[in-house]
């Protein structure tokens, strides 16, 4: 990766430590907090109480969510696409959209059989992808981290995991392994520091999506959809 | 627009007599801040340890600022590192110099651009305008503000507040030949049509940054929108600007105030959308600015550190203190004249603007204590109003009103004493009167005399706060 520039810091930080009455510091021990209020969360919660607060969580922000098992996963993912009016369906390039959800045969063979149009994200198509994205009905992602708290799902992007899909169409699926659910974002930003440290790179791009895209700037009435997706369906997959 | 709003030009007491009597205004405020706080309460009652949670974030905050050219270095080296441009600008001119630069060198003409306050308080859209750019912005009511011909916002983070449907159909209809109805979602998705295209067409995007983390050198944004994730995700090239202080060290204390911030903000465990981007695209993505450029914005932040005043850049811009101030709930968003109203505005607005232009905006407070209260990173709110009064009145000491020192003299004195207070603010319109002439105080007695020949002096508000709370109360809902 090129290094980028840094233009006018020293002026600048200089004047900062001057002003707080001291010279510039080289070094400084990790801060150690005296409150910590985040940890009480949903201590030593089960899987089933996470998933079941979850539920209620996302279901409280305007997200339809629905329980499946892996075995029916692609039945519920169909039904999912067809109450969405159907396609066109954009997805991720990834492999555990076979490996683990089984989807590869609906994705690939009985959804185009109906003339259900399926992109799958192709980082060597450059722009087109983007174009699809924003003509495409529907959308399938995969949750990393699922915050039971808020009804959140983490999504990384990466080359064959396009940003603007889980933005430009209207609708958006999101499977969620029942084993991603976490109490809250506490958890997420201690994976992605461990993920730092075990000298990984964080995505250049990380969204904690939690419902739908929504406003309230007119007359604070809730209106839902205006930018990005107008309904969300998470798929949680209970024996994943 | 810079700091000061377009209603800077009249002076306060007339901004917040023309407010007063705004009663849409005055019942979309209440209205809005009264469903902020109620849900607000809701989730904090959830929680059960809120005041742990406001203990961490000041810890946070406090820690941060004592420490901020360490953190500032570490977030700039590691943005580098990411391949991105960092540029430290130390006020206004240098930003926009720098963002102008930016956009000239890509040849770019549309500018798309999602919520940030920094931007505002430079003037930003006006600098690109000037160099023939097309900006626009994204964030559903600040478009509707943008197309009634750059209305100012009311409310940090409604900043539509002041405007009802009919009155947004209008503005559409004018301005993009809308003939639809004024419904919230058919105004929406008039918006949503409109703003799609500006985004796929745009050559830069500009977005603001809530936190940034040192750590790993990424920015952290919050709406509810998505609209900053598409401003991010589809130009070619992206800025971010932010003020020097909205900085973490790592992504367990961003965390930590995301939560404080969007329960704050709009009583939400966490906004539809939160997103930390790091880093401009990386080899072989397609979506994600090709160029990623950071803005760093001292602007009088620095004056402000190592000062009495120094808590309120523990500021993290949720507007709480704004939506439970009993005298923005009366007066909104116009009446303060500057883009960051209510008790954070008082506080702030002198500092970075100087006192010479916003010596009354300090005496727009009852100094109930009520923001200090709320404050989820408990800044002594109301402490440093009443020290911005002193200041007013140090400063003046020559040719001060002497009006202003009495009304000092009858809040210092008597603010523990409701009827001293009541009694004390009264006087102070009776014995002024004698002075004034629609509203203003024209003739000056002695040292006043100087003062009024150039500057006429409002005359204090006839009907107090108090009084008109009393009266009004009960018609409010």
């Amino acid at each position: 990766m090129q290094q980028g520039t840094i233009q006018n810091r020293d002026a600048f930080l200089d004047t900062i430590a001057r002003k707080l009455g001291r010279s510039r510091l080289a070094s400084l021990e990790a801060p150690r907090w005296k409150h910590h209020p985040q940890e009480e969360f949903m201590k030593g919660a089960s899987p089933d109480e996470l998933l079941a607060a979850f539920k209620q969580n996302a279901a409280g922000v305007n997200c339809e969510v629905t329980v499946t098992t892996k075995a029916e996963v692609p039945q519920t993912v169909y039904g999912s696409i067809k109450n969405f009016g159907g396609g066109p369906v954009i997805t991720w390039k990834d492999a555990r959209f076979e490996e683990w959800f089984g989807l590869g045969k609906l994705l690939k063979e009985q959804l185009p059989g109906e003339n259900i149009d399926v992109f799958e994200w192709d980082y060597t198509l450059g722009q087109q992808n983007i174009e699809r994205a924003n003509t495409a009905k529907c959308s399938i992602t995969i949750s990393e981290i699922t915050l039971a708290e808020s009804g959140t799902a983490v999504v990384f992007c990466d080359k064959d995991r396009g940003r603007t899909i889980n933005f430009l169409p209207e609708n958006s699926i999101i499977l969620v392994p029942k084993s991603s659910i976490v109490p809250r974002m506490t958890q997420a930003a201690r994976k992605i520091r461990e993920m730092v440290k075990n000298g990984q790179p964080v995505p250049s791009c990380i969204n904690y999506i939690t419902g739908p895209s929504k406003s309230s700037d007119i007359e604070m009435k809730l209106v839902v959809g205006v930018h990005g997706p107008v309904r969300v369906n998470f798929i949680v997959v209970e024996d994943l | 627009m810079a700091i000061k709003t377009k209603f800077a030009e009249d002076q306060f007491k007339i901004r917040v007599e023309k407010k007063i009597n705004d009663a849409f205004m005055r019942g979309a405020v209440a209205n809005a801040t009264d469903t902020i706080n109620g849900r607000k309460r809701q989730l904090i009652f959830e929680m059960g340890n809120w005041e742990d949670w406001r203990s961490h974030g000041e810890e946070i905050r406090h820690h941060v600022l004592e420490n901020l050219d360490y953190y500032l270095f570490q977030f700039s080296e590691n943005v580098a590192k990411n391949g991105g441009h960092v540029f430290f600008a130390k006020d206004a001119a240098e930003a926009n110099r720098y963002i102008k630069e930016v956009v000239q060198k890509k040849n770019a003409k549309k500018i798309i651009k999602a919520k940030s306050m920094v931007t505002e308080e430079i003037g930003m859209n006006d600098s690109l305008e000037e160099i023939g750019c097309e900006v626009v912005e994204s964030d559903l009511g600040e478009y509707i503000l943008q197309l009634d011909d750059k209305d100012p916002p009311s409310h940090i983070v409604v900043p539509t507040l002041h405007k009802n449907k009919d009155q947004m159909r209008a503005v559409f209809k004018r301005k993009l030949n809308y003939e639809g109805t004024s419904k919230p979602e058919e105004l929406a998705l008039m918006a949503r049509k409109v703003l799609r295209k500006k985004f796929l067409e745009a050559d830069v995007g500009v977005i603001g940054c809530n936190f940034a983390i040192a750590e790993t050198g990424s920015t952290t944004l919050v709406t509810n929108e998505g609209n900053a994730d598409l401003v991010a995700d589809l130009p070619e090239t992206l800025i971010v600007c932010m003020g020097m202080e909205r900085i973490v060290p790592t992504f367990e204390e961003m965390e930590v105030l995301v939560g404080l911030l969007t329960r704050s903000a709009v009583g939400q465990k966490l906004t539809s959308y939160v997103t930390n981007l790091t880093g401009p695209r990386r080899e072989g993505e397609v979506d994600g600015p090709e160029e990623f450029h950071v803005v760093i914005v001292d602007n009088g932040r620095s004056d402000i550190l190592g000062t009495e005043f120094q808590p309120v850049l523990q500021c993290i811009r949720c507007a709480a203190c704004i939506n439970i101030c009993p005298v923005y709930r009366h007066i909104g968003g116009h009446a303060y004249g500057s883009i960051y109203p209510g008790p954070i505005g008082i506080v702030l607005t002198p500092l970075l603007d100087g006192y010479e232009d916003n010596e009354e905006l300090p005496y727009a407070s009852t100094l109930c204590g009520a923001c200090t209260e709320v404050c989820p990173v408990k800044i002594p709110l109301h402490e440093l109003i009443r020290r911005h009064r002193d200041i007013v009145v140090e400063r003046g000491s020559k040719k001060a009103p002497f009006m202003e020192k009495m009304m000092m003299k009858a809040i210092s004195t008597g603010i523990s004493n409701p009827s001293l207070y009541n009694m004390a603010s009264r006087m102070a319109f009776s014995a002024v009167k004698p002075l004034t002439s629609d509203g203003k105080i024209t003739k000056g007695i002695g040292p006043l005399k100087e003062w009024t020949d150039s500057k006429n002096l409002p005359r204090p508000n006839k009907e107090r706060f108090r009084d008109w709370f009393k009266k009004h109360k009960g018609g409010a809902r």
